[in-house]
């Protein structure tokens, strides 16, 4: 039987701690839409996920009421649209039509954001996935819950330089677009290398070619939680530490278990999977870089944080792997420098620099990420940041991606808001020597000797 | 556990008075909600009890009921949570 000091304890991280379900993600299939009429296309689109998602806000709102368990988004990820829409566009306008589309139909369920105006072009390009690609800067600057991501590498492929230098010129255009909101939609465009077809998180959900018709996935959060955990084992060694982690993320992770199945019971369409990852946000107390200071560090960026990470997030997986019994995505730690007020701390002071998130992306869950940069930094050094961190990922066989953002018109020393659960950044200086010759070259690099196991 | 879909949490916090647990039980008895377990303290004047209560008689629905005993709790000053038990049991069983 439940006693009271398990129920509130419970109650106590829902209150005062931040334990949250961050998402609920429908991955819906829009394979069967596809039709070489645009406007047919267009209809069947909004048709399909008008119906497959209609009770997802009331469904969402009424678990979080039940369970007395605040679940912040509700979202949707699409087919990528570069294959949905090959047939029917025949230019980058069409695309855009389509992404005013998928804005109108997640308007009309309640849907915070829809992800998967995406192209996979990890080995080449499709006309299409060029076409998508292209079509983005107006998309995003169109519509308002539309999120894009390219997926430009993978271990089994290598590295399709030809799109990493084509994203470079592509997120300036973005970023030019909205210059006069501070470049904000940046934000809802991310790189990755390996990027999992069942990812919950906006920007870079996609509903991946491997999955079934209609899937829920659900991603959990408490950065807060497992940092007041820590705070009870001070001055405690290694083994306690860890174990101290693996109990709080088993208990933050059996949360998102449950909303999935009752989302997935509720509204009649099967459990994907759990994203384990610790997902912080502005808020005081819901920080992932406090977590690292906890562990024993003065600021993120210390000598020392690779491996604090590193531990961190394999400390969630072993914890959370056995709480769900589904477990996909991002699943570890998110670093975002502007949703975590921990981060933006260290950037202030000084602590942390562009090339120490590059080293942290190597032992976490995803990437460079919400990362602000000056506006005038150039296209072949921002593809260049991105075949670093692509690089990153191919040899590691694990998920790596980048959110960059070029505020136009700003600098070093300024900062940038972007409201809400994006919170704020300081821009980061970039390392100002030239990759031009570098991204140049044009092709692809070849996948590594390791991802040959056949 | 058995009819797990309709055991429900309730959790009172708040300034201890006269009555809070009375009123509380007036209310489940009335509406025909079955009280299983009550487990209660008082820490430096703030009262604190948890109960396991069985809704599966009950007359009306979980969100009026929510409603109604936040209601309720505004009128005693205390605070009143209604939660399904999974979510406890899931977060500390294995």
């Amino acid at each position: 039987m439940i006693n009271r000091y398990e129920v509130f304890e419970t109650n106590n991280m829902v209150e005062h701690e931040n334990l949250d379900v961050r998402t609920i993600t429908i991955g819906i299939s829009l394979l069967e839409c596809i039709d070489s009429d645009l406007n047919k296309l267009n209809e069947n689109i909004y048709n399909r996920i008008t119906t497959v998602a209609k009770d997802l806000a009331s469904v969402g709102e009424k678990i979080e009421r039940e369970f007395g368990i605040p679940i912040v988004n509700k979202r949707i990820s699409v087919t990528p649209i570069a294959l949905v829409g090959g047939s029917a566009c025949k230019k980058p306008e069409d695309f855009v039509t389509i992404a005013k589309t998928l804005d109108r139909a997640a308007e009309t369920v309640g849907a915070n954001l829809i992800g998967g105006y995406s192209a996979l072009v990890s080995k080449g390009m499709t006309t299409a996935d060029e076409m998508l690609i292209r079509s983005i800067p107006k998309a995003l600057c169109s519509t308002q819950r539309v999120c894009s991501s390219v997926n430009l590498a993978s271990t089994k492929t290598g590295i399709n330089m030809d799109a990493v230098k084509l994203m470079g010129e592509i997120l300036l255009e973005v970023a030019e677009e909205s210059k006069d909101r501070d470049s904000v939609d940046c934000m809802k465009l991310v790189v990755f290398c390996n990027a999992p077809d069942d990812n919950p998180f906006m920007a870079g959900a996609f509903h991946g070619v491997t999955e079934a018709d209609a899937i829920i996935n659900v991603g959990v959060s408490g950065p807060g939680v497992v940092k007041t955990a820590l705070e009870k084992v001070r001055g405690e060694n290694f083994e306690v530490l860890c174990e101290t982690i693996k109990k709080t993320a088993f208990k933050v992770t059996r949360v998102g278990q449950l909303v999935a199945q009752e989302a997935s019971r509720q509204l009649g369409i099967p459990f994907g999977i759990v994203d384990l990852s610790l997902a912080p946000t502005p808020a005081v107390g819901d920080s992932v870089a406090d977590i690292l200071c906890e562990i024993g560090l003065e600021y993120a960026g210390a000598p020392g944080t690779t491996a604090a990470l590193a531990l961190l997030n394999d400390q969630v997986k072993k914890g959370g792997v056995m709480a769900s019994s589904y477990v996909g995505g991002l699943s570890g730690a998110f670093i975002p420098v502007s949703e975590d007020q921990g981060m933006i701390n260290a950037v202030e002071a000084g602590a942390i620099t562009l090339e120490k998130l590059e080293a942290m992306t190597c032992v976490c869950s995803v990437g460079l990420d919400m990362i602000a940069i000056p506006g005038d930094t150039k296209a072949t050094t921002i593809s260049g940041i991105i075949a670093d961190e692509m690089a990153l990922g191919m040899i590691n066989q694990k998920t790596t991606a980048a959110r960059l953002i070029p505020v136009i018109g700003k600098g070093v020393g300024e900062s940038v808001e972007f409201g809400g659960l994006f919170g704020y950044a300081p821009i980061m200086p970039v390392n100002q020597f030239s990759c031009d010759d570098f991204i140049n070259r044009g092709g692809r690099i070849p996948a590594p000797i390791h991802s040959f196991k056949n | 556990m058995e009819n797990n879909a309709e055991k429900t949490i309730i959790t009172v916090v708040g300034k201890d008075t006269v009555g809070i647990i009375a009123k509380v039980c007036t209310y489940l008895s009335e509406n025909k909600i079955n009280v299983l377990d009550i487990s209660q303290t008082i820490v430096s004047g703030y009262f604190n009890m948890m109960m396991i209560v069985d809704r599966s008689a009950a007359t009306k629905s979980f969100a009026d009921c929510q409603k109604e005993l936040d209601v309720l709790g505004e009128e005693i000053g205390v605070s009143i949570k209604c939660q399904r038990a999974e979510i406890f049991d899931m977060m500390h069983r294995i």
